[in-house]
């Protein structure tokens, strides 16, 4: 076992409490949005998907991490993309008569 | 340097936190979506230069390869497609945990030496949720793209059955640990797959929203028991980030639909037909462009009620041609947007802001309903289930108890289906039965754009 794993246990544990405490009062016209959002982020599964790369030795290694880093690849970069489709619509709407978005 | 990279894990995360913060509000939204995908590429970036490189050609291939398949499928994804595209990605993250875990399982075995505890038992956490978010998500692409019936599917005993898949999953993850195997992990994974296609097959297309949120969140915190198999924080930090913040969101989702979590996962909602029947429902008043062009521009308020059959025949715009000519005859138009209207909640609002029609136009469901009784028309568009009376008034409908928008109480009630076919979720509507409906048959682009000329001529 080692040393760092109640770090790792505490900082998850933060982190849990950050998001739940971050999604409280949003408006059902950015349930998409941060949905897709939040299915960019956990595109960070990429980071770890370079590690096992990184390591990999042999035929059966390198095929399972090069999958998982294409897998989470896709995930990332599709993620954000989508994401930034959807919100540059919501870029649009105060330009009649300086209407303030709401 | 890996107190170099640490740091930079640190503002990914920060970024990441901040970038969710201004997901939650419309106006700061898109540079939230981004400030995240700054922290993404930090944590990359620090990745790669902070750790002892290997496989260099092999990964810089990989990873051009996926982000020009992921950016090209979302560049042309259309924007009725959105939901499903969220989906797809979701199950690439879930694959992608399950991945991860095996390979540092045959990195371990492949040095003689399993894992202790700490990191064995999140890398059987990851190929379990990892493959059941991954399985589930391509079936809720596949049901949401209609590739594959869209209604709610199952058989008796299904959930019982489930139940017995997931416990003998359990144990053999619980088992592997004491003798540790490869093929035992592959046997893992393929069992959690099946599970993740069982568990969705069931539910219908009208509650894929919810199921494609909670997966969402299975990805999220698979991602941090990735983070506990690699010891790496920011893997930790963000997949738990997601894991909490796509929980509250599923329930945020399942409560606008007046339904548990419990009930939209188990109960196979809208597999069944209900007894009701049609035949003591009356009979439908057909219409036609021009009696509704007369009732339009003779109107004082008009609410149009959007529904995904308006985004699927793509009328967002003619929708908008519609609402400047009344507008320009003085006529008040509101949208009313019902929480779930589209397929997802918000999911309406994205594709009537790509055809410009303002914000202030477009009025949540509490806000509209008290208005409805003062309303003169009121133009359903592609919307079958969000209006049901059946809803307000029928204790044995499976959608009693959902807020719908009460367009009952409008004096004129227009409905443009393409037939008489049921909703997404597959029961009667009495509304279409009632006196003061009528129904104006057609496919909604086609009709708007018949109404639109029919009012220019009308009042010409």
């Amino acid at each position: 076992m080692h040393v760092s794993l109640l770090q790792e246990l505490f900082f998850f544990v933060l982190a849990v409490f950050t998001g739940w405490s971050l999604i409280t009062k949003v408006p059902p016209v950015l349930h998409t949005p941060l949905m897709s959002a939040t299915n960019a982020i956990h595109g960070v599964l990429v980071v770890g998907a370079l590690i096992v790369v990184f390591t990999a030795a042999g035929p059966s290694q390198i095929i399972v991490a090069a999958l998982a880093l294409f897998l989470a690849t896709l995930n990332v970069v599709g993620g954000f993309v989508v994401t930034d489709r959807m919100l540059e619509m919501f870029r649009k709407s105060p330009n009649e008569k300086g209407q303030a978005a709401k | 340097m890996s107190n170099i990279r640490d740091a930079a894990y640190m503002i990914a995360a920060i970024l990441f936190i901040v970038g969710v913060m201004r997901l939650r509000t419309p106006a700061t939204a898109r540079s939230g979506n981004l400030l995240a995908a700054v922290g993404m590429l930090i944590a990359v970036v620090f990745t790669v230069i902070g750790a002892s490189v290997g496989n260099i050609l092999l990964l810089v291939i990989v990873f051009v390869v996926g982000a020009v398949i992921g950016t090209y499928s979302s560049r042309a994804v259309k924007m009725t497609a959105m939901p499903q595209m969220v989906a797809a990605f979701n199950g690439m993250g879930g694959g992608a945990a399950a991945m991860i875990a095996l390979s540092e399982a045959l990195q371990a075995l492949g040095h003689g030496s399993y894992p202790g505890l700490s990191q064995a038992v999140p890398g059987l956490f990851d190929m379990l949720v990892g493959s059941i978010s991954f399985s589930g998500s391509i079936i809720a692409f596949l049901k949401l793209q209609e590739w594959m019936p869209s209604r709610a599917m199952s058989f008796k005993g299904q959930n019982a059955v489930n139940a017995v898949i997931l416990i003998v999953l359990v144990l053999l993850a619980i088992y592997i640990p004491f003798q540790p195997s490869i093929l035992l992990d592959w046997i893992l994974i393929a069992g959690s797959v099946i599970l993740g296609v069982m568990f969705v097959v069931p539910v219908g297309g009208a509650d894929m929203p919810v199921i494609i949120a909670l997966l969402n969140a299975f990805t999220g915190i698979a991602a941090a028991a990735a983070g506990f198999v690699l010891q790496n924080d920011v893997l930790i930090v963000a997949g738990a980030l997601v894991g909490s913040s796509g929980t509250i969101l599923t329930l945020i989702m399942s409560r606008a639909m007046n339904r548990s979590i419990f009930n939209v996962l188990f109960s196979a909602f809208g597999s069944k037909v209900t007894a009701t029947g049609t035949s003591e429902r009356g009979e439908i008043h057909p219409t036609n462009a021009e009696e509704v062009a007369m009732l339009c521009a003779y109107a004082q308020r008009v609410v149009i009620v959007p529904g995904y059959g308006l985004a699927v025949a793509r009328a967002q715009q003619e929708c908008k041609d519609l609402m400047d000519l009344l507008s320009s005859r003085g006529v008040d138009v509101r949208f009313a947007i019902h929480p779930v209207a589209g397929r997802m909640p918000g999911h309406m609002n994205v594709l009537l802001a790509e055809a410009n029609v303002p914000y202030d136009r477009l009025y949540d469901m509490d806000d509209i309903n008290p208005e409805f009784q003062r309303t003169d028309v009121v133009l359903v568009i592609g919307a079958n289930d969000v209006v049901n009376p059946d809803a307000r008034e029928n204790p044995g409908s499976p959608i009693y108890g959902m807020p719908i928008l009460n367009v009952d109480q409008a004096k004129t009630v227009i409905v443009n289906k393409r037939s008489m076919a049921a909703g997404f979720a597959g029961i009667d509507n009495p509304l279409f039965f009632k006196q003061n409906t009528k129904m104006f048959f057609g496919d909604a682009k086609g009709a708007l754009q018949s109404l639109v000329s029919a009012i220019k001529e009308e009042v010409a």
